[in-house]
């Protein structure tokens, strides 16, 4: 049975261990390589294997040659939901036992001004939404268990009010936040932290789609400035900080000015 | 109620399990883990336990008491079986002195059933919270190693469940492979599910202490040498800040049991109600609380005073003799409630090495001045004399043991662990062993050198044997055994 072998072999000198989903590009990439440069075991789940395992490889190319496995590939669909008990049972195995959990998997289809389209509207909830929560309450109810850990939701800034850009990318985004804070009030109370990460644009694949953009910031910026908010355990977390202003004025526009706007 | 909980079906084995997940410490606290903990009080539940291990595909580690300062009773991400509803004192004999218990029986509970019968456990640990089945597991020592030898020399046999379901007798003349290889065996083998012992008469509640401060090591192994053959017990307490001259000042402690006739009125003093503490200290103050107050102190400021203290009124008070409870003078760990608590959230380590009389001093002093240079001081340090013994994984020895608790904080954790690897050269050097129960920085190279590639063949040997499957295992089995 040497498969349930724990990496922890020195009691003393333990290493933080992190569940990271949607590893394989952007922001979820560059916040996995910065976990593992600050010493924690990562587990990189993503659904595209290939950009996963070239993730593994830059990666331990970077690191001074060490005999220890530091980060475990897993490919997986986050649509998938009934794989992912047993998934998140065996990777929380293989690691020895979990820390923290970030979920950072995201789609955003390109929708144009007047389309509606089910398909592309169902991919988001699926993946943005149904994803982040099948995964999160599996560590959920781990962490309220073990009385302590962290979850981190990777939301955006587009969850602060439906818009006409966006109105399913922007309801899967408000959902989460939601959802985040529904967990955080459930779970500080037994020694959890639940953080909301918001971010504004990050050159990603996402962007791609994305009508407008302004102050944007590269995947690697994020991801450091997510770290320290996990480092510091957080709660809500613009990024950059400057979107807080932005989320405040947003949120607070009155329905008959908002409804006129154009973005 | 009970079994249908245990007998979960093929599907629901994630969610059973849930259920179970709980947070387990290391009674230092230094360590963490989370393990799914079940609570057997039959055979019959174990056995069900074990098939779900290997359905589900998770190792069983075993814990009693959680003393043990490391991860030896630990089992990250795995199954965990807390011993302790299977309490049952099976039959005892006050004309023999022979008790059979099962393993969750604490020590605690055997001297109270026993004591008013004129019997004592002939060998007891400092805390009275550890199990007959975690005792027999660990091979435990007590104040008194030097002459009874640790508490597998008392174990008449023992009858051991194995993950097949099958229960077998062990004793020094049936299936002797395993009665020497289980006792001490850190509960790789096999369950115990009675353990049959010999107590020791004794003839009065008390016994006779008589306690004296020694300037230096070298008064402290004279001491211990003068005294061994004539004293029941002897444990010393050394203060770790001294340096120069007085390195290894400290205070020692001997008790012996009073002969037949010394106590005039034995069966008031073996009555449990003289034998319990009082609840409070000096009178008013609450036990409970009294780690809050020792709480400033656990720092090398405040420790340094409190042994200067010590050995300056140890100085005018010079020798004192002295009668103590049984109760009182063994489990002085239990005086103070959760004194651990008083290290602080990072919790505290336990490096106890054990090493030949020949060689004792000086790796003893070695030791004591490395932790001085390097800046890390152990706040309690007892100082004990020990003997051989025939079991497969002893840590005893013709010599001597010193135990350090070091505390732990974030900064220190590196730190300690190098001081750790440091002193185990100094200890292999001098021919010295490891105490598992303590552990929570041994590497495996350190293992095979004290232990020999022999004996840990040997040993696991006998694990292929009788857990063929290798179900049984703890974070310690895997940090230090499971690849050599």
């Amino acid at each position: 049975m040497a498969d349930s072998r724990t990496p922890a072999k020195r009691p003393l000198v333990t290493r933080p261990r992190a569940i990271v989903i949607g590893a394989s590009s952007g922001v979820g990439a560059a916040l996995t390589r910065r976990l593992v440069l600050s010493g924690y075991l990562v587990a990189a789940v993503a659904r595209r294997q290939e950009m996963l395992e070239d993730l593994c490889t830059s990666i331990n190319a970077s690191l001074p040659t060490e005999n220890n496995q530091v980060i475990w590939p897993y490919a997986h669909d986050v649509t998938n939901f009934e794989e992912i008990p047993d998934l998140f049972q065996e990777i929380v195995q293989t690691l020895g036992g979990l820390d923290l959990i970030v979920y950072a998997a995201a789609v955003q289809p390109a929708v144009g001004a007047q389309e509606f389209n089910f398909d592309k509207d169902r991919a988001m909830i699926n993946t943005n939404l149904l994803g982040a929560i099948a995964w999160l309450n599996q560590a959920a109810v781990r962490f309220e268990r073990a009385r302590g850990g962290q979850i981190v939701g990777i939301s955006s800034i587009a969850g602060e009010r439906g818009r006409v850009a966006g109105p399913v990318y922007n309801t899967s985004k408000a959902g989460l936040n939601t959802y985040l804070e529904a967990l955080r009030n459930r779970l500080s109370r037994r020694g959890v932290t639940v953080t909301t990460i918001k971010p504004g644009f990050v050159e990603t694949r996402l962007l791609q789609n994305a009508a407008k953009t302004f102050w944007v910031i590269s995947p690697e910026d994020a991801a450091k400035q997510i770290h320290t908010a996990i480092a510091r355990r957080h709660q809500t977390v613009f990024i950059p900080k400057r979107w807080l202003v932005v989320g405040l004025i947003i949120r607070h526009i009155p329905s008959f000015i908002f409804r006129r706007l154009s973005f | 109620m009970i079994k249908e909980e245990y007998s979960s079906t093929e599907n629901d084995i994630t969610s059973a399990q849930i259920e179970h997940l709980e947070a387990v410490d290391s009674w230092g606290g230094a360590s963490h883990s989370v393990s799914y903990v079940y609570r057997p009080a039959t055979k019959e539940q174990l056995y069900e336990i074990f098939n779900l291990a290997q359905r589900s595909g998770r190792t069983v580690g075993l814990r009693g008491g959680g003393q043990s300062y490391g991860d030896a009773a630990m089992n990250s991400e795995n199954i965990l079986l807390d011993m302790r509803r299977m309490n049952r004192v099976l039959a005892w004999d006050p004309m023999t002195g022979i008790v059979r218990v099962e393993p969750g029986v604490t020590i605690s509970q055997l001297w109270q059933y026993i004591l008013e019968d004129g019997w004592w456990p002939p060998v007891v640990t400092g805390t009275s919270y550890t199990t007959i089945g975690g005792c027999a597991g660990m091979n435990v020592h007590g104040k008194n190693a030097y002459q009874v030898g640790p508490i597998g020399d008392h174990i008449l046999e023992f009858d051991m469940m194995l993950l097949s379901g099958e229960t077998i007798t062990c004793s020094r003349q049936d299936n002797s492979d395993l009665f020497f290889a289980a006792i001490g065996g850190f509960g790789m083998l096999g369950i115990f599910t009675s353990i049959t012992m010999q107590m020791k008469r004794v003839y009065s509640g008390y016994l006779d202490v008589f306690t004296q401060t020694q300037n230096n090591l070298d008064g402290m192994f004279e001491y211990f040498e003068t005294y061994v053959d004539s004293s029941d017990y002897i444990v010393g307490w050394i203060d770790a800040f001294a340096k120069g001259s007085a390195l290894g000042r400290g205070d020692v402690h001997r008790a012996n049991y009073l002969p037949p006739g010394a106590d005039l009125a034995p069966s008031q003093s073996l009555r449990l109600d003289n034998q319990h503490l009082s609840p409070n200290m000096f009178g008013v103050m609450p036990r409970s609380i009294v780690w809050l107050f020792m709480r400033p102190f656990m720092n090398n400021l405040g420790t340094s005073l409190v042994n200067r203290a010590k050995q300056i009124s140890g100085y005018f008070g010079g020798s004192r003799q002295y009668r103590q409870t049984h109760a009182a003078f063994h489990f002085l760990l239990d005086y103070v409630p959760d004194w651990k608590n008083a290290y602080g959230s990072g919790g505290l380590i336990q490096y106890q090495p054990f090493i030949p009389k020949e060689t004792a001093h000086d790796a003893f002093a070695d030791i004591l001045r490395l932790c001085q240079r390097r800046g890390i001081l152990n706040y309690l340090t007892v100082f004990k004399r020990h003997r051989p013994d025939e079991f497969l994984m002893r840590h005893g020895l013709d010599g001597y043991s010193m135990a350090m608790d070091f505390r732990v904080t974030d900064a220190r954790r590196e730190p300690i662990e190098k001081l750790a690897f440091e002193m185990d050269e100094i200890v292999l050097a001098a021919g010295g062993r490891f105490y598992l129960a303590k552990d929570s920085t041994l590497r495996p190279a350190v293992a095979e050198a004290y232990l020999g590639k022999a004996t840990i063949e040997k040993f696991k040997a006998v694990k292929r044997k009788y857990d063929p499957q290798d179900l049984l295992q703890t974070d310690l089995w895997r940090r230090i055994f499971a690849d050599l």
